[in-house]
């Protein structure tokens, strides 16, 4: 390793460090409050229940955490589909 | 007089929240507006060295609290600027001689008599950074462009939030441009991006900060070095003055010499 080569390596151990850190704060961030967790699970009942009919004293809601990523696996017990899915009023259609 | 109160805060140690709590205060106080700066730190209290007042001290934060002097008696006032006031922390107790409520009390005995209070948290999530924080409308979370310090910074920021401060803006501080520029330190959008808050300023890697901390007085008194002219910028933008952001250079203002040894020495 030369004084050329020197001059012109670039490094890359910035990149090493944000991908590093964006993985360590995905981690770090899923570490969410038991009370955000049960905000999160009434707002999801109440969209899915427009829809379906759900069996709320199953559902699972959980953050799993793998090697590289953080998932939000949820396992919702389904009663009856909604016949009527066309009246359903939603931030994306307000029945107009 | 509608008083904002900021903590200037980190998660991490030695990351130069101190030096910018006293860089800001001066450079405020130089703008003319009144300013008392806290030193939050019980027991490991440094603002007044390096404001430069160590020597003046009397009565401290712990004795405010406690009721052993009034809050006027225990602000040291610093001479050299007009309007800028001290009020050091204890150094012989612990942070459990404060409790939030009185951190509340106290600052808000000085709501409405001066246009700024800035609190220097000392590091860590735990009852210091609480004291400090409890009080405050603003803050300031300064990170150094590291892995660690970006991820303390992350959940400071996350706990600010949840105590529901309204403004919350960063600080990247001893930024070298030279190790960005060869790809070997993050540069200024990833660590704003990571963190996803307003970027209030870039303050370089200066030599000249060590020298102004030997000496006791900060940049902001009037030197022009790159860190002086960051924090100045810093300043303007807390005052609501737009000043573009530009992306500062350790070597600017050095001779071409020292420019063409920097540019060897990789």
């Amino acid at each position: 390793m030369g004084f050329l080569s020197r001059f012109f390596k670039v490094g890359d151990s910035k990149k090493k460090a944000k991908e590093r850190l964006q993985l360590v704060l995905i981690h770090d961030r899923a570490d969410i409050s038991a009370g955000m967790m049960e905000m999160l699970r009434k707002d999801i009942i109440e969209v899915i229940s427009r829809y379906m009919e759900i069996d709320e004293s199953q559902i699972e809601l959980e953050l799993e955490k793998e090697n590289k990523s953080v998932a939000l696996v949820a396992n919702i017990p389904i009663v009856k589909v909604k016949r009527n899915y066309r009246n359903i009023k939603t931030s994306f259609n307000k029945g107009e | 007089m509608n008083t904002r109160i900021i903590v200037v805060t980190s998660g991490k140690g030695g990351v130069g929240k101190t030096t910018v709590t006293a860089n800001v205060s001066v450079a405020l106080a130089k703008e003319g507006y009144s300013v008392v700066a806290i030193d939050a730190d019980i027991g490991l209290r440094n603002l007044d060295v390096v404001m430069g007042l160590e020597n003046r001290i009397v009565y401290n934060l712990v004795d405010v609290v406690e009721g052993s002097c009034r809050l006027e008696q225990a602000l040291v006032r610093d001479k050299r600027v007009n309007n800028l006031y001290l009020l050091p922390a204890a150094q012989t107790r612990t942070k459990d001689a404060v409790s939030p409520e009185q951190m509340v009390e106290l600052c808000e005995a000085l709501r409405d008599s001066y246009d700024f209070v800035l609190i220097d948290s000392p590091a860590g999530i735990e009852g210091g950074f609480k004291n400090a924080a409890v009080a405050a409308d603003e803050a300031l979370v300064v990170a150094t462009p590291e892995v660690s310090s970006v991820r303390d910074a992350d959940r400071i920021i996350g706990l600010l939030e949840s105590e529901g401060k309204k403004s919350i803006s960063l600080i990247v501080n001893r930024y070298r441009s030279s190790m960005v520029k060869k790809g070997n330190m993050l540069d200024v959008s990833d660590v704003s991006e990571i963190l996803a808050v307003k970027l209030l300023g870039v303050v370089p890697e200066d030599e000249a900060v060590v020298v102004s901390t030997n000496k006791g007085e900060p940049l902001s008194m009037g030197y022009s070095s790159p860190a002086a002219k960051a924090f100045r910028d810093i300043c303007h933008r807390i005052l609501g003055k737009d000043i573009p952001l530009k992306y500062p250079d350790e070597n600017e203002g050095k001779g071409i010499w020292e420019g063409i040894k920097s540019l060897f020495r990789l």
